[in-house]
This record gives structure tokens, sequence and C-alpha cells, in this order.
């Protein structure tokens, strides 16, 4: 990658205390348009609480998180999204009692600019602006080979269509970067081997950067151009995947002595 | 003829069967009891129970939005009917010398109501919404109380210098030709009898069209994203706390226009009428008919409004009967067993129907 390009996201020195306990510290990271870059480590070495701290569900408390070389210092959850921040969720967090193109549709709700009385009274600009979303969404559950379940309930989702949906709706917030917490969990080799396909397509065909942390070696390996890992809340290491497999202390942190 | 089945493949999704048979109950309900009435055959016990009735489904409506929809325990609906119901009083009486058409002043009450209502609404969500949990059942529960005992203590007249307020009733000094529309405890008295079964039927129609098409709509999305999941409604750029405030205002706001009507239903009125019993009755109406079901709300109010009437015959067992009634439903719609024969009922159904539309083409 250029070093000389602005990065999408650039994370200097981020720590963050709970209480007397330093869960992430010095912790730096670049991520550069159209990357896939992965952030492993083992259990509990804080790598989603890099995540929340970079989408601002924790406020970081030390260190500056630039995006698209703004400093985001006093940005909210719902800022950190409409800058171009979306992400998926380890466990995962869909609308579950909604349909899944509702799901998708409001993804799209920063989008939509008719105000609620227009909404009511059904005016056109509700009726245009509705049905450009409707196509929208429909295109994007294509993509990711949900149109045929539009109308079912998210929750009731095949767990695999339930993974991808989570990141239909984060890509229909239009970001420049997206995080996926562990996209590959609970899904069979197969699965792993689609999804992987598909978060290359995604960066191809959206031209985003992606982050994303996993515990599949194999999809980390397979996609990732650049790897981080963190170990008990510190950078242990970064570099291609062939290094990061090199590297003595990486072994050490997952085998042990 | 391919538009025209477009057409009826709408009519037949989900937003707009719903929709649809909720208008019709009530269209059908208005024919029916407007014939009734006309021959001569309704009993002047239900007639007097009409208002009330369209009244009580507006509020539960309203409270199927904040609880149903956006899944936030609202105590205090009665406290906005309460609201709604003096504010328009104080404005029917005000309004009764420049204004002498009655529907006209009552439009003007429910609307002065509705707007007054969701003024306190927005005050109350302020503070409250930002929080998670069960802050705002708490603060609605409290709100339905002091407003009830600030009307209690409050004696407001209309003379030609406009609006008196006093907490003490001896200090409300009216000009000549003024009148006393609230009096503390008495509540209010001499008032117009204006409110009609056929402003009130308008009205459900209205909340039903607000309700709906606010609940398809951009913010509708919303305010059931942040019920379903508040992280990830934020994690996509929603602004829960405002999201939320919408859907208290406006259920606020309908408590509010049925407050008027119920209000001007009635030559006196009193504040212990909107007591803490009210607000849970509406809860049982919204909880009963199914949370986010509009017309299971209107259906259990109308049936939990008639039927302490019709069990009158059976005196001081009447509302023994009633809670058992209540609880058997209660307990049957969540029954398992009841529960996959109803879904075996609809599938049933809804398989006779591709049929018949499969037999069509």
């Amino acid at each position: 990658m250029s070093e000389n390009k602005i990065p999408v996201l650039e994370v200097i020195d981020l720590g963050i205390d709970f209480g007397g306990l330093t869960a992430v510290n010095d912790f730096n990271l670049k991520v550069y348009n159209n990357e896939i870059v992965g952030l492993i480590g083992p259990n509990g070495a804080g790598k989603t609480t890099v995540f929340n701290m970079l989408t601002k569900v924790y406020q970081p408390s030390r260190g500056t998180i630039k995006f698209c070389g703004q400093d985001t210092a006093r940005m909210s959850v719902v800022e950190m999204n409409k800058a171009g921040i979306a992400r998926t969720f380890q466990n995962i967090r869909l609308f579950s009692n909604m349909s899944v193109i509702d799901n998708v549709k409001i993804g799209m709700n920063n989008q939509i600019t008719y105000n609620n009385v227009e909404a009511v009274l059904r005016l056109p600009k509700y009726r245009e602006q509705e049905a450009k979303v409707t196509e929208e969404a429909m295109e994007l559950l294509r993509i990711f080979g949900l149109d045929k379940d539009a109308d079912l309930i998210a929750g009731n989702l095949p767990y695999g269509a339930q993974r991808r949906l989570e990141i239909a709706r984060a890509m229909a917030t239009k970001p420049k970067l997206l995080l996926l917490d562990e996209p590959a969990a609970g899904m069979n080799p197969q699965e792993t081997a689609d999804l992987m396909d598909m978060i290359r397509f995604v960066r191809d065909h959206f031209h985003i950067a992606i982050l994303l942390i996993e515990h599949d070696m194999k999809l980390v390996m397979g996609i990732c151009e650049r790897i981080s890992v963190l170990n008990y809340g510190m950078l242990l290491a970064e570099g291609t995947p062939a290094e990061i497999q090199a590297n003595p202390q990486v072994i050490k942190a997952y085998l042990g002595e | 003829m391919k538009t025209n089945k477009n057409f009826f493949a709408k009519l037949f999704t989900r937003e707009y069967r719903s929709r649809l048979i909720s208008f019709l109950i009530i269209i059908l309900g208005y024919i029916v009891i407007e014939l009734l009435m006309a021959t001569g055959n309704l009993s002047s016990m239900f007639q007097s129970l009409l208002v009330p009735v369209t009244c009580y489904i507006v509020a539960a409506l309203g409270l199927n939005l904040n609880v149903g929809v956006s899944g936030e325990l609202n105590l205090g609906q009665a406290g906005f009917m309460c609201i709604g119901a003096f504010a328009g009083v104080c404005i029917s009486g005000a309004l009764a010398g420049v204004i002498s058409n009655g529907i006209i002043r009552l439009i003007i009450a429910i609307i002065i109501g509705a707007l007054l209502a969701s003024l306190f609404g927005i005050l109350i969500g302020i503070p409250v919404l930002k929080l998670q949990g069960d802050y705002l059942a708490i603060v609605t529960l409290a709100f339905g109380e002091i407003i009830k005992s600030l009307i209690n203590n409050v004696y407001v007249g209309f003379d030609s210098n406009g609006f008196q307020f006093s907490f003490v009733e001896n200090k409300l000094k009216l000009a000549p030709g003024g009148k006393a529309l609230i009096s503390g405890p008495m509540g209010a008295t001499g008032t117009q009898r204006i409110a009609t079964f056929t402003v009130g039927v308008i009205l459900i129609l209205a909340a039903l069209t607000i309700i709906y098409n606010l609940i398809y709509s951009r913010s509708g999305r919303a305010i059931q994203a942040c019920r379903d999941n508040r992280i990830a409604a934020e994690s996509v750029g929603i602004h829960v706390a405002n999201t939320k405030m919408l859907a208290f205002v406006v259920s606020a706001a309908l408590a509010g226009a049925a407050g008027a009507l119920y209000g001007l239903n009635y030559t006196t009125l009193i504040p212990s009428k909107f007591g803490f019993n009210l607000s849970i009755l509406i809860l049982v109406y919204v909880v009963l008919g199914g949370l986010g079901n509009m017309t299971g709300t209107i259906i259990s109010t109308i049936v939990l409004v008639l039927l302490p009437e019709l069990l009158r015959g059976l005196q001081d067992y009447r509302m023994i009967i009633y809670s058992v009634i209540l609880i058997l439903t209660m307990i049957l719609s969540n029954n398992e067993k009841v529960k996959t024969f109803a879904a075996g009922l609809r599938k049933k159904l809804t398989r006779n129907r591709t049929k018949e539309a499969a037999a069509d083409e």
C-alpha cells in the first residue's frame, strides 16, 4: 500500500481504562481505501473493545481516531456512522421482529429526506423516496443473496443468512469503512468459503475499506492484506499474513511456551 | 390488466391488509350503530357509551404506538387525557360566545387538547427518554397523578380579560359576564355537551391514518428498530432518544385529543376520573389487543367497554366475571396449543386464497 495516501482510518496511541483496568493501550492502526485488514488475537485481547471505541460505543480514555484525516474526538455513535463507519456485531444484532427488507431500509434512513408530515400525508416526495429506497434495498438484498427472503421476519432467518443481512444493513448506510466482528463465527467450512468470496466482492464492488476481527485463521490469512495482532490490549505485531504466520511472538501468544 | 392486478396484490400486503380491516371495522360499526339509532333500537345506556368508546379507542391506539411499536411502557395516558379534557372544556367554554357552531368548537378544542398534551409529552420526554430502562413508566405514572392533583386544586375562569387562574377559590375575581370553567375538586361544570359520535369516529379514522402512515415510513421503521435493538439502531445512525420521543409525543397528542372529546361529552367532569385506574385500563386494552396490533386494540377496547355493561344482569358478580374473562383470555392467547391451532388455521386460509388466486389465472 502506498504510504503517501491519506488513510481512511488512522488510530494513534489509542487506549481505554475501565476503572483501574487498562483494556487497551497504545494501539496504532492505519487502514487505507480498498484494503482488507484483519485484527486478531487470543480471547479477551481487546479486539471488540477496539471496535467499540472506533464506533464510539466506548469513549477512548487516550489517543486519537482519525477518520478520512479528520479527528473524531467529539463524535457520538450516530455521528460516526454518518461520517462513514458501519459495523456488524459479534453476537448478531438484527432488528429481529422486522422484515428483512425493513432491516436494510433502516440502514438507509439518513439518506431519506422527507419529514413526518410528508409521510403521514403520503405526499409525492414520500412516494418517490420510498420507491427509490425499496428498489435500492432490493438491489442490496440481491447482492447478498437475500432477495427471496425480503418479506420474512429477520429473526426467523437461518444463522448464516442473518450474518449476511447484518452486512447488508451495514452496507445500506453507504460506509467508507466496514467493521466486521467475527463474521464467520458459527459458520461451517462451506459457508466460510462463501463468506470470503462475499467480503472480497463487497470490497471490490463498493470500493471500501474493511477491518475485520476473526478467529478463523483460514479466512484471515486468505483475504486480509495486512494483519494486526492484539494481545493483552497491546499491539503485538503487524504485517502481511506470511509475516504474521512466521512471527515467533504471535505463535507464542496463541500456543503458549 | 397488469395495473389492476398490482393494485389488488398491494391490497393484500401485510401493511394494507391490517389497515383495511381496521378501517372496515370502524366504518361498518358506525353504519350499524347509526342504523340502530335511527330505528330506535339502541338503548340509552348504549348511546351514552358511544362517545366514551371512541375516546378510549383513540387513547388506546396512541398508547399502542408508544408501548407496542416503540416498546416504552407509559403509565400516564390518563394524565394526557386529563390535560386534553380540561383544556378542551376551557377552550370550548371561552369560545362559546364567539363561535356558536358546536362542531367547529369541538374540533378546535380537540386540536388544542392534542397540542397541549404533546407539549407536556415533550417536557417529560426530554429528560426521561435519554435514559434506558423503565424510567418512562415511573415518570409517567407520577405525571398522571400530579396532573390530576393539580387540576383538583386549580380554579379557572374566563371573562372579558381572558383566562383567570387561581389556586384559591375566592381569589378568582371575574369581571361581570365572566364564568368559572374549572372549580377545583368540583371539576368543570356547566359544560355544553358538543361531543358527537360522528366526530369520535372521524377521530379514530384520523388516528389510524396517522399511526399506520407513520409506522410505514422512515420514522416508523426507526421507532421499531430502537425497540428491537437500541445498540444496532445507533450503529446505523439512528438517534434513539429523538425517535422514541416522536412515538411518545404522538401517543400523548392522541390521548389529548381523545380527552378533549371525552370532556365535552359531559356537563360535569371531575379530575379524579382520570386516575391511575384509567391509565391501566387503557393499557389493558392495548395488551389484550396485542402489542403493535391496531385492529386488536380497537376490538379489545370495544369488547372490554361493553362487557361490564352486558354483564350488568349479573349484578354484584359482574366485575368478578369480567376479571375471570380477562384472565382466561390472557392465558389462552399465550397458550402454545391455541397458538399453533390459530397458526394452522391462518395457514389453511392463506393456502386457500393462494389456490383461488392460482385458479383465477
